[in-house]
């Protein structure tokens, strides 16, 4: 009797520790992938980097006839389709928060809070297709003469704003850009508005602040961290983002000043010509301009969950 | 000068005001894009979509090939990537208190979560489409499968924490061992939150395109063997989309109204479930 017990309990132990080891295992996998995903890369984008060393990062040519390749053009509309949709996608995004958080009937806060995740959940190449097919055409024929007449004719800014309308461009990327990334960056927004510690915002109601002071003056104060951490992450994925600018940016490798210009994006310029590169030196690029990519988001989303961390472990802190 | 009182009272007006429009501009996207989808989709939407192949250009033709590799691979990605994101989960809630694995996996787990889904679409091409030297079905759902881990890793140790300690330590108290306490009153416990995660991974990869054009490609003929390119959807509604044939662009507004229509169905059933689940607790 005593001695089957004595084996239960171990048999018992060995299952506990069998199951312990494979949940780390798998947890150990993430790690083992993100390495896997940074040696491959850097692997497949050797022969460019023997090639063209760090002038590849600042050269504009991209002439797959000569073999010679630099990534200036894409990271350049890369970052500015970025900067387009950050622009014009934080201020909404503000605005849906506070929207959500203290205007909105108390009723109609989750089915209105779901449709803007549901643009969330749109997938990219819908973007991408309305934005050719509807988007686009509507942008050439009524918005892009405008800014031509009025906003090209400034001094300074003009120059980004002349230019053929075709429609496709980098302003067009942007614009549908800041669409893909609001709703993200208004739900963190939403979220972290959502913690700050009720007595905070009716002592000001009770000192007389309006709303919008209250918003304004405590409630982006405490969330600052937070509110930086998710414009961040709006930030990650629009520099990611593929199928919806591949459709609208044009895919050209020339560089303009004029927002209205087609250009690329690296991962527009993936998208468009991995599949048909010929000889290794045009892939390996192409690798290359994946590596700087995943370097980028890699940066900018750390930082980002570095902040929302941040703000979490002081909500901790103050309860 | 407007005195003290009517300019904070008109600022906070104008702010207001700006909220509303704000929410608005928001929505007004999301009706756009979703009339656009109607009124081209329902139009092509024809019998011939789910019973036909894809068509060479200027012939008439059908989606039946596409949807199937979609349904095909996006199964095969969330059986492969859903097992290991609940264990990898299960130590990051239950386990994982002491040491450094937890919080650095936790960490690299939130960046892979939102990571550009084309990188990982070159990283498979890199390991696998390269060393086999084709495209194939496989290749697509290992990328879509890579997806899946980061989502249900995520909802799965939120899920775990949401547990009750007191439930934990009732089993122990009764003398259950660890793997059945996980295994058979947490994890069962938190069944509800999980699946949610998992329904919100795989809408997440049936609208993936960017992963699937290094690595499952494409296929205009019928194919159910993952080790062939294997059609999928979102690839045929790119290719479609930017050709100049008119019925291949209906085709793509056809399978584009699809891929919406049950991605958001997904994103809907899914926070109902949960909603449930949480009203009930």
């Amino acid at each position: 009797m005593m001695f089957s017990q004595e084996a239960s309990l171990k048999r018992q132990s060995f299952f506990d520790l069998s199951f312990r080891s494979l949940t780390r295992v798998s947890a150990f996998g993430v790690l083992a992938l993100l390495a896997a995903i940074i040696v491959s890369l850097v692997d497949g984008s050797l022969p460019a980097i023997h090639a063209f060393g760090l002038g590849f990062l600042t050269s504009p040519e991209w002439d797959p006839v000569n073999d010679k390749f630099g990534a200036l053009i894409p990271v350049f509309g890369t970052l500015v389709t970025s900067g387009i949709a950050l622009l014009i996608a934080i201020p909404v995004s503000f605005g849906i928060a506070l929207f959500l958080t203290e205007l909105s009937p108390r009723i109609l806060r989750r089915p209105l809070g779901i449709a803007i995740e549901l643009l969330a959940g749109i997938p990219s190449i819908i973007y991408g297709m309305w934005g050719l097919f509807v988007f686009a055409p509507m942008f050439a024929d009524h918005v892009e003469p405008w800014l031509n007449r009025h906003v090209g004719t400034l001094p300074y800014i003009g120059p980004f704003f002349s230019g053929p309308p075709m429609g496709i461009g980098l302003l067009t990327a942007g614009i549908i850009l800041a669409i893909m990334v609001i709703p993200f960056i208004a739900s963190v927004m939403r979220d972290v508005f959502d913690v700050v510690p009720p007595m905070l915002k009716e002592s000001a109601f009770a000192v007389g602040a309006t709303t919008w002071e209250v918003m304004w003056q405590v409630v982006l104060p405490y969330t600052k961290v937070g509110v930086a951490g998710g414009i961040m992450l709006g930030l990650g994925r629009a520099l990611g983002e593929t199928m919806a600018v591949t459709f609208v940016i044009g895919n050209s490798h020339e560089l303009s000043k004029s927002l209205l210009m087609p250009g690329n994006s690296i991962s527009s310029a993936l998208a468009n010509e991995f599949n048909e590169a010929v000889g290794d030196l045009y892939t390996s690029s192409l690798i290359e301009l994946g590596l700087i990519l995943f370097f980028i988001t890699f940066v900018v989303l750390a930082i980002a969950r570095y902040m929302l961390y941040k703000l979490g472990m002081r909500e901790g802190q103050v309860t | 000068m407007v005195n003290l009182y009517t300019r904070r009272r008109i600022i906070n007006a104008a702010g207001l005001s700006v909220s509303v429009l704000a929410m608005l501009f928001g929505l007004f996207w999301l009706c756009w894009i979703l009339f656009t989808l109607l009124a081209h989709g329902l139009f092509s939407l024809t019998p011939a979509v789910f019973s036909q192949m894809t068509p060479p250009p200027g012939n008439s033709g059908g989606l039946l090939n596409a949807i199937a590799g979609s349904l095909i691979m996006t199964v095969v990605g969330t059986l492969i990537g859903t097992p290991i994101g609940i264990l990898a989960g299960t130590y990051l809630a239950e386990f994982g208190h002491r040491g450094w694995l937890a919080p650095v996996t936790r960490f690299i787990n939130d960046v892979l979560l939102s990571a550009p889904s084309i990188v990982i679409g070159l990283f498979v091409y890199e390991v696998y489409v390269v060393k086999v030297r084709h495209f194939s079905g496989w290749a697509g759902a290992f990328a879509l499968a890579i997806l899946v881990i980061p989502v249900v890793i995520r909802t799965t140790e939120n899920m775990l924490r949401l547990v009750p300690s007191t439930l934990r330590e009732a089993a122990a108290a009764l003398g259950a061992p660890q793997w059945k306490v996980v295994n058979f009153i947490t994890l069962r416990a938190a069944r509800a939150g999980i699946v949610t995660g998992v329904l919100l991974a795989v809408a997440r990869i049936s609208g993936e395109t960017a992963p699937l054009l290094f690595t499952a490609l494409n296929n205009q003929f019928w194919s159910d063997n993952m080790d062939q390119p294997m059609a999928n959807l979102p690839v045929v509604i790119f290719q479609f989309a930017m050709s100049p044939y008119d019925d291949w662009q209906k085709l793509a507004w056809a399978g584009a109204l699809l891929i919406t229509a049950s991605v958001l169905t997904l994103n809907i059933v899914a926070r109902v479930l949960f909603r449930q689940s949480a009203t009930t607790h």
